[in-house]
């Protein structure tokens, strides 16, 4: 608990090492998180997505960088993909953000997706209420718009700038279309190369088809290198937010977030009291046998080992 | 679950290019590491700075300025401000066989020359780091 009152009293190295909890899936980090969690709920959460080394950290660096003009504190969430061979990773966001690094009100963490599915989704929303709860107004969460679990993420925050290059054409289709539905301002960055404008129309074309209700998502141009295009966005950051709390769509999209939050921590922990705890007595090889042997069907097996942990109830251990 | 090791890897100093600290990296990870990389021309306080952040377990530093013995014992020095004292600090490039001594007083764990194995260090990493 001792952790819980420090990250609250601004301890860097504790929101550091409660991060990496988190990451390992440490149970620790749940006491911490139950304690901090009605310190969350302030900042807000902005995912960065889009194609491999279309500007993503060029431009986070250059958003905190304006944000903190603004007076505010910032965090930057920086997921790269973890290896499948190894479980290895090389995580070089920071690359690009170097002189944000001794900056007080900004802290950078790097994580790879290490794999698991809906893991990243759910570890990551835990290092969003850590840093949320330590007192930042902003949290950056850069992904490469691929996989599914990056599309979880996106789900899971405020606001989801998509970046884009020009002459992208056949890689905006190859973008996942949910994350096109998603997107709420939209960047067509590295507009000092040919074709940034008819890369534009191209998506204020496919943003015509969008059923919005209320916020029509601007599509800006930026050239994050020089740093042109940034207060732009972080106006439309600002006015997205406002959108957000008027309409009550703030509320009503963190209700939802909250109970899919809440159902796949159960589903998760369900497994755990399910499968960790039964195999002890053996239940599942024995069952497993038994089906292989066609003594049983899988169905009746399954239905079997509910009932024995419906029986047993939750036990913590 | 076994989680992974968390390396910095930086290269303070002004020279110019990467290559070397791009083969640690690649080694690094291929042995089932995370491997932060910060890039070029760090400042020790940007690479010290940086790895609290990352909460790293270990800090590669790669050079070929010959500052080594100033920005090797900066970062030491550094770190015990922090009253950090769980991170294994290493340091690879080309290091004349005299300073190699000083630099371990400074606390540094252990100096990597040109033409070292990547099974070398990435056994004195596992080995060595402080959990
Ligand atoms: N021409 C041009 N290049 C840019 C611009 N912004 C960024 N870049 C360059 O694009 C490259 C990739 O930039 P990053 O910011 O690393 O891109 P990213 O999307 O974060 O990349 P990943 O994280 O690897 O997917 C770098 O070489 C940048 O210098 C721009 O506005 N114009
Ligand atoms: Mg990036």
């Amino acid at each position: 608990m001792d952790l819980a009152k420090k990250l609250l009293k601004g301890d860097k190295r504790t929101l550091a090492r409660l991060i990496t909890l988190i990451e390992n899936d440490d149970p620790h980090a749940i006491e911490v998180l139950k304690a901090i969690y009605n310190h969350t709920g302030k900042a807000h959460v902005i995912g960065i997505t889009g194609p491999p080394g279309a500007g993503k950290s060029t431009l986070t660096d250059k958003l905190a960088k304006e944000l903190n003009k603004r007076g505010k504190k910032i965090a930057i969430i920086a997921v790269d993909p973890t290896s499948p061979f190894t479980g290895g990773a090389i995580l070089g966001d920071r690359v690009r953000m170097a002189d944000l690094t001794n900056n007080p009100d900004v802290f950078i963490r790097s994580m790879g997706s290490r794999g698991t599915l809906g893991g990243l989704a759910k570890n990551t929303l835990g290092v969003i209420k850590a840093f949320d709860a330590y007192g930042m107004d902003y949290i950056f969460v850069e992904t490469v718009g691929v996989g599914q679990s990056e599309v979880d993420i996106v789900k899971a925050v405020d606001t989801t700038i998509l970046v884009m290059v020009p002459g992208l054409g056949d890689d905006i289709q190859a973008i996942k279309a949910g994350i096109m539905e998603i997107g709420d301002i939209f960047v067509v960055n590295k507009a000092d190369l040919e074709g940034a404008h008819r890369t534009m129309m191209e998506l204020e074309t496919m943003l015509d088809f969008r059923q919005d209700e209320g916020w029509k998502p601007p599509v800006l141009e930026a050239i994050g290198r020089d740093n042109i295009g940034i207060g732009q966005i972080c106006d439309n950051i600002e006015k997205h937010m406002d959108f957000l709390v008027k309409s009550d769509k703030l509320g009503y999209a963190r209700r939802e977030n909250v109970k899919k939050e809440i159902i796949e921590i159960a589903k998760g922990s369900m497994e755990v009291h399910i499968f960790n705890n039964n195999n002890k007595d053996n239940q599942l090889e024995i069952l497993a046998e038994r089906v292989a042997n066609k003594e049983q069907d899988p169905y009746t097996a399954s239905d079997e080992i509910l009932k024995s942990f419906i029986n047993r109830g939750i036990k913590n251990d | 679950m076994d989680r992974p090791i968390r390396v910095l890897v930086g290269k303070p100093g002004l020279d110019g290019h990467d290559r070397g600290a791009k083969v640690i990296a690649r080694a690094l990870r291929d042995a089932g590491m995370e491997v932060i990389y910060t890039g070029l021309r760090q400042t020790p306080e940007q690479i010290v700075e940086a790895a609290i952040q990352e909460d790293v377990d270990c800090i590669a530093m790669s050079i070929l300025s010959g500052a080594h013995n100033h920005l090797f014992p900066r970062v030491m020095e550094l770190l015990k401000e922090e009253k950090i004292d769980d991170i294994l600090v290493i340091g690879g490039g080309v290091v004349p066989d005299d300073d190699i001594q000083p630099l371990k007083d400074a606390g540094i764990a252990e100096i990597f020359t040109p033409g070292t194995p990547t099974t070398t260090f990435i056994n004195y990493i596992k080995e060595n780091i402080i959990r």
